[in-house]
Order: structure tokens, then C-alpha cells, then sequence
């Protein structure tokens, strides 16, 4: 048991450092949230500059433009752009941390030569339609119908919860092929171009007031068959190693950031008074702090021992969802803390009296919905209880 | 970086746990109730090497780490082997004869609890008692202490003594080796700690197996799943927590000591205090009941918050590591 990194992801983290120490303020500040076209410049440069740096796809094969880097150098890298604060993912999100990672996985060598430099290089973005509005949790009950019509698939459908919809180049289409299988047979995983004719994006507003996600509807739409991945009706085996990717790595970089988000709050509750004395004078504050910490430090430790596994076994296993549920909720409990820090400065969400109000209220907004993304709290519990406690299943 | 468990490491736990489940069965257990303590279990313990663990070869010992320390503890938690085992650890190489279990050594943390009455475990069975005091440690003849033992402590298999006053001792450390010793106790702590937090899960996710009411098993139930999936989240942010303190104790290059210590004291303390609760629970009236073991491990729990610091004192601490990361 060692959780010393070696020579070699030092020189990797010194070397990264020092190109982050120059690349970060070069890129400037984030655009406002709702400035979509600032937004996908800002973040689609961001990864253009590192893919020329050679820190694009850190853990995508060589042969794909990747870095192919060891499981501790992603740790190391995670933790050195948290701690430079670089920009985070945004608009790559999906093509960088399930479309690709599934074209690797499953694409066909057209479909991998045609999308995979593209995303690396952030000239594609995706979105992903996987949730209908009868099929969140059960996902696998979705209707959108693709009815083959010579070399292309007829779709029509609703899809709903589509981050990055309209700013997006390609979705990762789930859509039933055979409406007589049961319900996990008859879906395929298709490419969809978002420029064909018949597809309809209709933004939704968020708690947060911005359009994050859309609903997407699709009317005849004609998609190539060549846009399959993985066979026809096996669509839900290819969902599943989507879906491994998103509850993997994904959180890495944010998690590692809370440890600085907490440390933000402090100085807040260090300068907002209540009371003729600071909030950091309440015991009760200082103590969920001190809490807070110790988790997230858990929380850390509970990640590098899942990486010492999987680079042994080849498989994140279980464990992931045990780390997104403790890591979702701890979240929450920092934003909210950060909340009350503020206290009455928490009614505005733009900065007053020189307080970090956006921040705070961003995260704060956002946390919300990390219990329900991506396999909802309880959906994750359902998976602990069952696939490493081996209690009985629910009906599926 | 690996931050497995070795071979090795896997081999000493399965030592322990095999002579637990020999050894320390619930019958044993039960058959020690009132007392706690047996010289002749002791001596076997001493002769498992869980005192000597971290001494060198040269002074009799196994010559081992901070990390195996911890899995061993983890071993011992998971069968709530009752006396007074980390402070006897902690005194091998201090005080005569602990490592050998020769020499029963107890202990009193007085830098936090430090109000009278001072509640002292096991000791009638005790030789010698150490106290940890800001400004250093004091080796006391146990017998000396006048201490009334409890008629009825909290836990059956921890006994205790109340002492409004302690006779002066041997100094034998200063306040470094005090500081030490506390945040070593902590690191193992949190080791048996997290052991409890695996067997009531495992104990009550046993049962919610095997249980029926309204036709099926009431594992079948989500609220009980749910429950039981939270005991799970529990139990392995403890693991995670417990083996960073001790590998950052034995690699100190690798962060901060004390503060991998008192996450580690925090998150393993209320993963067994909340198991140990959800495993009465799962149980339900049966869980109630002094025949089901669920009690034994929730009633433990306590013996090991209210030493090396309570999940609150750690916090404090950690609140100002955060404090001077931001500032
Ligand atoms: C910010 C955000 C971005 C998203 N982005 C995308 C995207 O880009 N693409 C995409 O396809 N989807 C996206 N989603 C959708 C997301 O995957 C779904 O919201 C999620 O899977 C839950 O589905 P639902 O909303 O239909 O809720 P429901 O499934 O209706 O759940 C409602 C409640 O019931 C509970 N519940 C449901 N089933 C069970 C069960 N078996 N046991 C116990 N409780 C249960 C849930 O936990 C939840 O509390 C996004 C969601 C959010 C919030």
C-alpha cells in the first residue's frame, strides 16, 4: 500500500505545471453562461490548445490522438488542472467523455477516422439523446422509432434533457429498432448529424435560468445506417459502456476542485458578519467545515484506490457508483454551506459587497442537479444494493 | 502509487481474522460479558504480534508499519475483540513487558477529556496506566489509582473505572511524544472502527436476506436496500480513509499526517456509529433484543469515539487546515 506517485508521473505533473502556469491566463476568462457563441469558442479553443500541447484525450489510445496515459499520470492530471484552474470541459463534454470513448470502443474504423481527430481537436461537439420523457431511469424504455429504409433509418421521436443540443454537431442517438424485442433487445446506437432535416430543438430553461439542455424532436428524420455503432438491437450493451465512461472519470477534475471551492467559503465566512461576529466565529460553521473536509479528503483517497484497482483488474467495477453518490452529495453539502456563509448576500446571484456570490450560487444551483444526472442517487443505491450487496432486484 | 493491499498485508489480515473467528467467536464474547478481559486470551493476542506489530526486530518486534497496524485493527474490529488493545500497542516500546503482553497497559487521553470524573477502561485488569497530558506522557502503577469500577458500564465488554483523582506519575515523554501517540491512536482507531462499520453491514445484510415478512425478504424492500447501499458508501469511505492515514503516517512525503488522521478518525467513526445503528434497524425487534450481537458492536463504537478525540474535536482540527489552505 503506497501512495507515493512515481518519478515518472512527477516529471509528468512538473512538465504539465509549467505549460498550465502559461496556457491558463493566456486563455482568459469564461464567457457569461448564457453567451452560447462565447462559450463554444472559449471552450472548443481551451481544447484545441490542448491538443496541441499533447494533453488532449490524456487516456485515449496514441493511435488516436490520444496520450495513452497510465491510470496515476489522469490522477495527477485531474489534479494539476483543478489546482491551475483551467477550464473546465463544458461544450466537449459529451464528445470527449462517452462519444468518444464509445466510438473507441465500438465504432467501426470510418466512424473512428471521421469523428475521433475532429473531437480532439474540439472541432465536433456532441450531445447525447439518450432520455425520453417516458424513459429517464428506465432508460431502456425509450420509443423513439428508426424504421430501416434502404441504406438510411427513418427516425421519429422525442428526446428531452439534451445538454449542449444547440450548439452540438452530433448526438449519440438512442433509438428502437425492433419494437416487438423486449425492451432491452430492440435498441441501436446511432450517430446522428444535428443539421438533418427534421430535427427540432426546443431549449428549456433550468433552475439556473440559462438553456443548458432542450428538448429534441425528431420528425422522418433520415439517418445513414453507416451511422450505426455496434450491431443492430444491441444498442443497450454499447449504452452500458457509455454510461461506464460517464460514471468514471468524469468527476475527477470537479472533485478534486471542491477542495479549493471549500477553501473559497471560509475566507467568506471569515469576512460576512451575523450576529457582531463572522460566521467562521460560529463553532457549528467551523465544525461542518472541518466535516466537510474530512470527507472530500475521503472522498480522494476513495478515488486513488479505485484507480490501484482498476490498473490491476482493467475495470472501474462497482466502487464508481459508491464514489458518485458520496461524491454528489458531498457536493451539496459544501454548496449549501457556502449558502449559508453568505448569508442574506446569498439572495443575490451577482456579486455584492465584494463577495463571491456568482461562484457560490452557480455551484450551488448546479450541485442540484448531480444527484439526478447521470443515474439519479437512488438508481445508484439500486446498483450497490444489487450488484455488490446481491440483495433482489427491482422490477426492470 | 498502488494503494492495494499487498500480498502480504492480505496474508497477516487473514492470520487475524482466522484467529478471531476462532478464538473471539460471539460465544466467547458473550461467555466475557462483565469482564472484557482474559489474561490467557491476552497472552495469545501479544503472541499474534498485534502489540510488537510496529516495534523493531532488534527490540523483540515484527518490524511492520503504520499501514499493516491499521488492517490488523481492522481484523480486531470486525470481531469487537474487547480490552484495553490500542493503548497496549502504543505503550510497546515504552513501557516494559506491553509488547509481550506481560504487562497490561491502559491508557487516558486528558488532553480533551480532561474533566473529573475521569472514566478509566479495564482498570482492574491493568498494570500500568498511561496519560497523555498537553505537556507530555505519565507512566502510573495502575494499582495505585483509586479508581470505583462502574457497576454497570455501557458497553458489557468494556468495563470502567471512575477516578476523580490520578496520583502523580513517572514522566516518560514529552509533549511530542503525547502528540504522537494521540494521532497514532487515532490511525488505529479509525482501523477498528472501520472493521465494526464491515461486520454490521455484513450482519445485517445477512439477515435482510434471509428475513421474510409480507411474502418475501425484506432485503427485497428499497428502503432496506437503501439503507444498506449507504452502509456500503460508509464502509468504503472509511476503508479509504483509514488506509490513506496509515500510508500517509508511513510515507509522510506523501501529505499530511495528522490531518490524513483525523479524516480518517472522522469518516471510520461515523461509518460504524451509523452502521452499527442501521444494523440494529435492520433488525428490528430482534435487534433490540441482548441475544442478537447487533448491540455489542453499536455499544463498542463509543468505547472508540471518546478516545484520541471525538469526531467533533477532529473536525475543529480540520476546520483550521482548511482555514490556512485558503489563506
Ligand atoms: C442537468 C442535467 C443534464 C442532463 N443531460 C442529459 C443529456 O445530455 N442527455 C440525456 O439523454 N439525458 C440527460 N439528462 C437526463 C438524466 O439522465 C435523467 O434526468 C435521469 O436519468 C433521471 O430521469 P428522469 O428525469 O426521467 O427522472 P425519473 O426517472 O422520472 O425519476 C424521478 C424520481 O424517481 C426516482 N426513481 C426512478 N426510478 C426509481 C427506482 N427504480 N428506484 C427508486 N427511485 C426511482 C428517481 O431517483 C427520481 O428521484 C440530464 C439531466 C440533468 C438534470
Amino acid at each position: 500500500m503506497d501512495l507515493r506517485y512515481s518519478e515518472s508521473d512527477e516529471k509528468f505533473r512538473t512538465e504539465l505545471r509549467g505549460w498550465l502556469k502559461q496556457a491558463v491566463p493566456a486563455h482568459g476568462d469564461p464567457p457569461p453562461t448564457d453567451d452560447w457563441d462565447g462559450r463554444l469558442a472559449y471552450d472548443t479553443g481551451w481544447q484545441r490548445r490542448l491538443y496541441d500541447a499533447g494533453y488532449a484525450g490524456i487516456n485515449w489510445p496514441k493511435a488516436y490522438g490520444g496520450r495513452d496515459a497510465t491510470l496515476t499520470e489522469q490522477l495527477v492530471y485531474y489534479e494539476e488542472i483543478s489546482r491551475a484552474k483551467a477550464p473546465y470541459i463544458g461544450v466537449n463534454f459529451v464528445g470527449m467523455l462517452h462519444g468518444g470513448p464509445t466510438l473507441i470502443a465500438e465504432g467501426t474504423d470510418p466512424q473512428k477516422a471521421a469523428h475521433i481527430p475532429k473531437i480532439l481537436k474540439g472541432e465536433e461537439i456532441w450531445c447525447q439523446g439518450f432520455s425520453e420523457p417516458c424513459a429517464g431511469s428506465d432508460l431502456a424504455n425509450l420509443q423513439c422509432r428508426a424504421v430501416r429504409d434502404g441504406d438510411v433509418y427513418r427516425v421519429t421521436g422525442h428526446k428531452i434533457w439534451t445538454s449542449f443540443a444547440q450548439v452540438a454537431d452530433f448526438c449519440e442517438l438512442l433509438v428502437r429498432t425492433d419494437p416487438d424485442a423486449p425492451k432491452h433487445r430492440g435498441i441501436s446506437w446511432l450517430i446522428m448529424p444535428m443539421d438533418l432535416k427534421g430535427i427540432d430543438i426546443r431549449p428549456l430553461p433550468t433552475i439556473m435560468g440559462e438553456s443548458e439542455f432542450s428538448e429534441v424532436f425528431l420528425e422522418d428524420v433520415e439517418i445513414p445506417v453507416e451511422n450505426l455503432v455496434g450491431p443492430e438491437n444491441d444498442g443497450w450493451r454499447v449504452t452500458n459502456v457509455t454510461l461506464s465512461f460517464e460514471r468514471g472519470a468524469a468527476f475527477a477534475s470537479e472533485m478534486f476542485q471542491l477542495q479549493e471551492f471549500l477553501a473559497e467559503i471560509v475566507k467568506v465566512a471569515k469576512r460576512v458578519t451575523r450576529n457582531g461576529a463572522a460566521v467562521w466565529d460560529d463553532r457549528g460553521v467551523r465544525r461542518e467545515v472541518g466535516h466537510l473536509q474530512a470527507e472530500l479528503d475521503a472522498l480522494w483517497a476513495m478515488v486513488k484506490y479505485l484507480v490501484s484497482e482498476t490498473a490491476q483488474t482493467g475495470m472501474p467495477g462497482m466502487r464508481a457508483s459508491a464514489i458518485k453518490l458520496y461524491y454528489t452529495e458531498t457536493y451539496q453539502k459544501v454548496c449549501e454551506l457556502g449558502m449559508r456563509a453568505l448569508d442574506r448576500a446569498a439572495l443575490a446571484r451577482d456579486d455584492i459587497g465584494g463577495l463571491p456570490n456568482q461562484q457560490i450560487l452557480y455551484r450551488a444551483m448546479q450541485s442540484i442537479s448531480l444527484t439526478i444526472a447521470a443515474g439519479t442517487s437512488q438508481i445508484q443505491r439500486n446498483i450497490i444494493a444489487e450488484r455488490i450487496l446481491g440483495l433482489p432486484r427491482e422490477p426492470r | 502509487m498502488d494503494f492495494r493491499i499487498t500480498e502480504d498485508q492480505a496474508a497477516l489480515m487473514e492470520g487475524i481474522r482466522s484467529f478471531c473467528m476462532g478464538r473471539v467467536s460471539i460465544d466467547r464474547l458473550r461467555e466475557l460479558e462483565g469482564k472484557g478481559f482474559d489474561k490467557q486470551l491476552w497472552q495469545e493476542i501479544a503472541e499474534m504480534g498485534v502489540f510488537a506489530l510496529r516495534l523493531p526486530e532488534s527490540e523483540g518486534g515484527v518490524d511492520l508499519g503504520m499501514v499493516e497496524a491499521v488492517l490488523v485493527f481492522e481484523e480486531l474490529g470486525k470481531a469487537i475483540v474487547p480490552g484495553p488493545l490500542v493503548w497496549s500497542h502504543l505503550a510497546a516500546g515504552l513501557v516494559d513487558g506491553a509488547a509481550t503482553g506481560e504487562t497490561v497497559v491502559g491508557g487516558l487521553d486528558l488532553t480533551l477529556a480532561d474533566g473529573a470524573p475521569h472514566v478509566i477502561e479495564h482498570l482492574e485488569d491493568l498494570d500500568i496506566l498511561l496519560v497523555l497530558r498537553d505537556e507530555g506522557v505519565d507512566k502510573i502503577d495502575a494499582r495505585s489509582v483509586s479508581g470505583k469500577q462502574v457497576e454497570t458500564p455501557f458497553d458489557p465488554l468494556t468495563p470502567v473505572s471512575e477516578a476523580s483523582e490520578l496520583p502523580a506519575g513517572e514522566r516518560i515523554g514529552d509533549a511530542g511524544l503525547s502528540a504522537r501517540l494521540r494521532l497514532e491512536g487515532a490511525a488505529i482507531t479509525s482501523g477498528f472502527m472501520l472493521g465494526i462499520a464491515e461486520t454490521t453491514l455484513d450482519l445485517a445484510n445477512a439477515y435482510a436476506k434471509q428475513r421474510e415478512q409480507f411474502g418475501r425478504v425484506i432485503g427485497s424492500f428499497q428502503a432496506l436496500k437503501h439503507i444498506l447501499a449507504d452502509c456500503y458508501v460508509r464502509q468504503e469511505a472509511a476503508r479509504a480513509a483509514a488506509y490513506a492515514a496509515a500510508a500517509t503516517y508511513d510515507d509522510p512525503t506523501v501529505g499530511d499526517v495528522a490531518r490524513a488522521a483525523s479524516a480518517a478518525k472522522i469518516v471510520a467513526g461515523e461509518a460504524a456509529m451509523k452502521n452499527a445503528r442501521a444494523c440494529i434497524q435492520v433488525h428490528g425487534g430482534m435487534g433490540f433484543t441482548w441475544e442478537v450481537p447487533a448491540h455489542y458492536y453499536w455499544k463498542r463504537t463509543w468505547v472508540y469515539e471518546t478516545v484520541f478525540g471525538t469526531v467533533a474535536d477532529h473536525a475543529d482540527t480540520l476546520a483550521e487546515v482548511t482555514s490556512q489552505a485558503g489563506a
